[in-house]
């Protein structure tokens, strides 16, 4: 199950909000095929928004076949998003943590550590590995 | 399919002034509806004529299809929570669910109970000793419970705090998720609308100036800024609802179909915030849709 959050001052638009926070949970492991997503009537009772909004974003996310509506039942997740194994994915994310806690030891901050991962992002798309 | 509600021509004068006048409205069923305006724009006349609490002077109103005088039937699916809610004081909570159980037919008194347990409201206390979010949840609650079609709220939220706000919006939008009600609310806080409504009407000096889908709106006003000596480059058609200078920098908001600005200017989305401003500071702009594409969506 997903928790919802929404950050008000983002202005990133509601329903936008909503599109990506599961895909950010389906990339991460956090939901996974067959989950169901909260009904619109959870979401708005947790988040008090427009009962549309969250309506709108379930069935932008249908569109990507990421997930199906089966009327009376609820929204079940379809498919997952990343293409590694999970086995993969927790390997990278171990080799990754620990990178990131060197760098706070060579005395980085975020901010630098966020740049500095940017910057990695674009080189390797440079030199075509991505 | 027919709206919710529809006013042709609406006007109610208060002596010689009026407090509303030429109001043409088609609302749709099953929106959130905010109501907003300027203090004394007519915004509480325009819900008290609804609610059948007054005449109008000129003009009529319909509510789902039928016509407001005709049929006084039609007002037992409506319910109002007026501004600073009027709870009875010396009434407990439970006195006022009896008293709504008496007075309306459609009443769901298990619903209440329940509500009022899951939202931990005290239902043995005179209302007058609840605080002031605890009254809008209790008249919320009791508006609720006649399971009105269209649901009328007068500024609901102006005395709450920012929990209540929350507790009474989610309340609110709960219900319509389970109910598909149709609900007009008027508030000055623009930014807890932009979360839980869906249309917008802007009315300003007694009349209506906008009216519409507030994802419409938004896709189609522009905030185009730039430097000041630029403002006689922007194209001669371009609808502009406002302009303001400040200083070197000119900013326009324009309702933008395809139109073109120069390399001088830069567009970017208007917020809801930015768009009602906007609007209510020009009284002689208005965005109403045109009598055919009124007629499309009730079609549809």
């Amino acid at each position: 199950m997903i928790d919802f959050h929404l950050d008000r001052r983002s202005g990133v638009s509601t329903y936008v909000q909503l599109v990506q926070q599961v895909k950010h949970a389906l990339r991460l492991g956090l939901l996974k095929p067959g989950d169901r997503l909260p009904t619109a009537t959870e979401v708005v009772a947790a988040l008090a928004i427009n009962p549309n909004t969250v309506l709108k974003a379930y069935r932008e996310l249908e569109r990507e076949g990421l997930v199906s509506a089966r009327p009376g039942l609820g929204t079940f997740v379809e498919r997952t998003l990343g293409q590694a194994s999970p086995v993969d994915r927790a390997r990278l994310r171990r080799q990754l943590t620990g990178w990131v806690r060197s760098a706070y030891a060579a005395g980085m901050v975020r901010e630098d550590v966020e740049a500095l991962f940017t910057a990695a992002i674009r080189d390797a798309a440079q030199e075509g590995v991505a | 399919m027919s709206s919710a509600v529809e006013a042709i021509d609406l006007g109610r004068r208060y002596r010689r002034t009026w407090a509303l006048r030429g109001c043409s409205l088609a609302l749709p069923k099953g929106r959130v509806i905010a109501l907003v305006g300027p203090n004394g724009a007519g915004k509480s006349t325009l819900l008290n004529l609804t609610a059948g609490l007054l005449r109008p002077s000129e003009g009529g109103l319909r509510l789902f299809g039928e016509p407001l005088s005709a049929r006084p039937d039609t007002l037992a699916q409506v319910a109002y929570m007026a501004q600073d809610t009027a709870l009875y004081p010396t009434f407990t909570v439970t006195d006022l669910l009896t008293f709504g159980r008496r007075l309306n037919p459609g009443w769901d008194d298990p619903w209440a109970r329940d509500r009022l347990a899951r939202l931990r409201l005290p239902t043995d206390v005179p209302a007058g000793r609840l605080s002031g979010g605890q009254r809008a949840q209790v008249a919320l609650v009791l508006a609720l419970a006649k399971r009105p079609r269209l649901l009328l709220l007068d500024e609901p939220l102006a005395s709450l705090d920012p929990v209540a706000r929350h507790d009474v919006m989610a309340l609110l939008m709960e219900t319509v998720a389970q109910s598909g009600m149709t609900v007009l609310l008027s508030s000055h806080i623009i930014s807890d609308l932009a979360e839980t409504c869906d249309w917008l009407v802007a009315i300003n000096q007694g009349r209506v100036q906008v009216s519409g889908d507030i994802d419409e709106l938004l896709e189609t006003h522009k905030l185009i800024v730039g430097p000041r000596e630029a403002l006689d480059t922007l194209p001669e058609r371009l609808p502009v609802v406002a302009q303001t200078v400040n200083g070197r920098q000119a900013s326009v908001l324009a309702r933008v179909s395809g139109h073109t600005v120069g390399p001088a200017w830069t567009v970017r989305d208007a917020s809801l915030d930015e768009l009602v401003l906007n609007y209510l500071r020009r009284p002689e702009s208005s965005a109403l849709p045109g009598p055919t594409r009124q007629r499309e969506r009730s079609a549809s």
